[in-house]
C-alpha cells in the first residue's frame, strides 16, 4: 500500500509543486534538487499556473491492476505553460475529441484504488480549457 | 582489450520464443546455456552474466546468478544478473566483455531468460511498468503500448507521415522469421493485415505491438587466444557504447529522439573506428515499430523524421540497404523482455557466421545490435565483426 511514498508526493500531486534553477531560471518538475540544464543546485520551490496543452495523447483500453475501473482512459504529455512536460490522464473531455495543442488545466482527480479496501490515490489530472484566460 | 587477443563470441544457444508452460525458468536458462556450450565444448566458463528483469515480480524468483550457475553443474563459479530493463541482454554481454578483457576470466558465459506467460492478468503491466517511472508515470496508468503510443501519434503528426508509415517494419519482421526456426510467428502478413489491425493503443495497433512470450537465449564469450577444438568461427567484439538518459519519457528534451541510444551508437562507433555506411546489419529493439523507426535515426541510418521510410521502401531486406530485423525482431520472434537482448545479439553472431539460413545477408561482415530500455533510457549499442 505504500502510505508514506503516496504522502510523500502529496504537493507535486495534489498543487504541482516544483522548483526553479536560481541560476538558468528553468522551471522544473518534478522536482530534483539538481538542475536538469545546468547541473547546478536548485531547491527553491515554484508553484506551477497548472495551465498547459497537449503533446501527444492515446486511450488506454487494457488498463493495468489498479486502473481497471477508469478504462478505457485518455493518457497525455502535457506541457506546462512554464516549460517542462508531464504525463498524465486527461478528464472531463465529454463528447470532445482530443487533439494536440488542445489548452487543458490541472484538475485533482482519484488516480487509482487498491482494491475494495485498499488506499485512494489521487493527483493532477488535466481537462479541456474552456476560457481564453 | 588488445587487438592481437580480442574478446569474442564463439557459441550460441537459442530456445524458441513462445509459451513454455511445460518448462520452468531455470529449465529454460538451462537449454540455452547448454546449447551455446555445446558449440564450443573445450571451453571452460569461469562467470555467469543472467540478463533478466521480469522474474522477481513474475515468479517471486530472483538471485538468479546463484540459481541458474548451480542448476547447471558450474557450483562455485562466479554469477550475477545484471538488469536495466529491456537492455539487460546488452548490458550482460558489456559486463562478460568487461571481465573478459580485464583478464579476470578467460570465459564467460551470457545468458538471458525470462518467463512471462506463466502469468495472466493485469498485474503484467504493473510489472513491465517497474522500466519506467513508478512516481510520475505508472501512477498516471501509463502502460508500455500507451509510452509508445505518446511518441507515435506525435511522430506521426511532426512529419506529416501517413497512418500506416510504420507498416514496412512489421512486414519486414514477419517476412524474415518464416525461416527462423525459434520464432514465434513464422507468417509473412500482408499489408491490409497492418491496416486494418485492431487498436492496442491508438495509433498503435495490433501490428506495431510485440508479443511477450518465454525464451533464454545464451552466448559463450572468450579471450581468442584460449579457443581450443572445434567450434564456429568467432565473432570479434569490435566496440560497444552504453549510455542512460531520463527514464520518464516526458523528462527528455526532445521525446521524439533517443538520446542513450544516439550516444550508444556513437560511442560504439568511435571504439570501432567505423560508421554507419559500414554496417552490414542492424538488430534494434523493436518492441513497438515506433521504436525501431527512432533507432534508424538515432543511430546515423536516417535523419530526423525520416526512419520509417527505409521500411516503407521495403530497404530492410537480407539484400536490401539496411539489413534489419532479420530473424524476426521482437515482433515475430517475440519479446522475452530482459533476454531479448540476447537474442538480439545472437542474431547479428549468427548472421556474421554465416549461419542465417533464409535470411543470410550476403557477405556480412560487420552487424550492429542496439537494445532499449524502458522507453529508451538505456541504451546498449553493440557492433560485431566476423572473424
Amino acid at each position: 500500500m505504500e502510505i508514506p511514498r503516496h504522502w510523500r508526493l502529496n504537493s507535486q500531486r495534489y498543487a504541482l509543486v516544483g522548483e526553479v534553477c536560481p541560476h538558468c531560471q528553468i522551471k522544473i518538475f518534478p522536482p530534483r534538487d539538481i538542475c536538469p540544464d545546468c547541473g547546478r543546485e536548485a531547491r527553491e520551490s515554484f508553484k506551477f499556473s497548472g495551465r498547459g496543452e497537449v503533446y501527444s495523447f492515446t486511450t488506454v483500453y487494457e488498463a493495468p491492476a489498479g486502473f481497471e475501473e477508469n478504462a478505457p482512459y485518455t493518457v497525455a504529455l502535457v506541457k506546462l505553460e512554464e516549460g517542462p512536460m508531464l504525463t498524465a490522464q486527461l478528464t472531463d473531455l465529454g463528447e470532445r475529441k482530443t487533439s494536440i495543442g488542445m489548452p487543458v488545466e490541472m484538475v485533482t482527480r482519484k488516480l487509482r484504488s487498491d482494491g475494495d479496501r485498499g488506499m485512494l490515490v489521487y493527483g493532477y489530472k488535466f481537462r479541456p480549457r474552456l476560457s481564453a484566460s | 582489450m588488445t587487438a592481437s587477443d580480442p574478446v569474442v563470441i564463439v557459441g550460441v544457444g537459442l530456445t524458441p520464443v513462445g509459451e513454455h508452460w511445460q518448462t520452468s525458468l531455470r529449465s529454460l536458462g538451462l537449454q540455452a546455456l547448454e546449447g551455446a556450450r555445446r558449440e564450443a565444448p573445450g571451453l571452460q566458463p569461469g562467470a555467469i552474466y543472467i540478463a533478466n528483469m521480469l522474474a522477481p515480480a513474475l515468479s517471486g524468483q530472483a538471485h538468479l546468478g546463484a540459481l541458474l550457475a548451480d542448476f547447471a553443474g558450474l557450483r562455485g563459479i562466479e554469477a550475477v544478473t545484471v538488469e536495466a530493463a529491456g537492455a539487460s541482454g546488452g548490458l550482460a554481454l558489456r559486463q562478460a566483455f568487461l571481465a573478459v578483457t580485464a583478464g579476470a576470466h578467460d570465459v564467460a558465459l551470457v545468458v538471458g531468460l525470462e518467463k512471462i506467460t506463466d502469468h495472466i492478468g493485469s498485474g503484467l503491466a504493473a510489472a513491465m511498468m517497474a522500466s519506467g517511472d513508478s512516481d510520475y508515470e505508472a501512477a498516471h496508468g501509463l502502460t508500455p503500448p500507451a509510452l509508445a503510443a505518446l511518441r507515435m501519434r506525435r511522430y506521426l503528426h511532426e512529419g506529416h507521415a501517413p497512418q500506416d508509415a510504420l507498416l514496412g517494419f512489421s512486414r519486414a519482421a514477419h517476412a524474415h522469421a518464416v525461416s527462423n526456426p525459434y520464432a514465434m510467428y513464422r507468417k509473412a502478413i500482408r499489408d491490409e493485415d497492418y491496416r486494418r489491425a485492431p487498436m492496442v493503443s491508438e495509433p498503435v495497433n495490433l501490428y506495431d505491438a510485440a508479443p511477450l512470450a518465454d525464451g533464454a537465449a545464451a552466448l559463450l564469450v572468450a579471450r581468442a587466444s584460449v579457443l581450443t577444438g572445434a567450434h564456429p568461427p568467432p565473432v570479434r567484439i569490435r566496440g560497444q557504447g552504453v549510455a542512460t538518459s531520463p527514464v520518464a519519457l516526458h523528462e527528455g528534451r526532445d521525446p521524439l529522439d533517443l538520446p542513450a541510444a544516439r550516444l550508444s551508437a556513437e560511442r560504439a562507433y568511435a571504439e570501432a573506428a567505423v560508421g554507419p555506411a559500414d554496417i552490414h546489419v542492424f538488430e534494434p529493439h523493436d518492441s513497438f515499430t515506433i521504436y525501431a523507426a527512432l533507432a534508424v535515426e538515432a543511430a546515423g541510418f536516417a535523419a530526423r523524421g525520416e526512419g520509417w521510410r527505409l521500411a516503407a521502401e521495403d530497404r530492410i531486406g537480407p539484400k536490401g540497404t539496411l539489413p534489419m530485423l532479420t530473424f524476426g525482431g521482437s515482433k515475430a520472434r517475440g519479446d522475452t523482455g530482459g533476454a531479448t537482448g540476447v537474442y538480439q545479439i545472437a542474431e547479428v553472431v549468427l548472421q556474421l557466421q554465416g549461419r542465417a539460413d533464409g535470411t543470410q545477408v550476403p557477405g556480412a561482415r560487420l552487424g550492429m545490435a542496439q537494445c532499449l530500455g524502458g522507453s529508451g533510457g538505456t541504451a546498449v549499442t553493440t557492433i560485431l565483426e566476423a572473424g
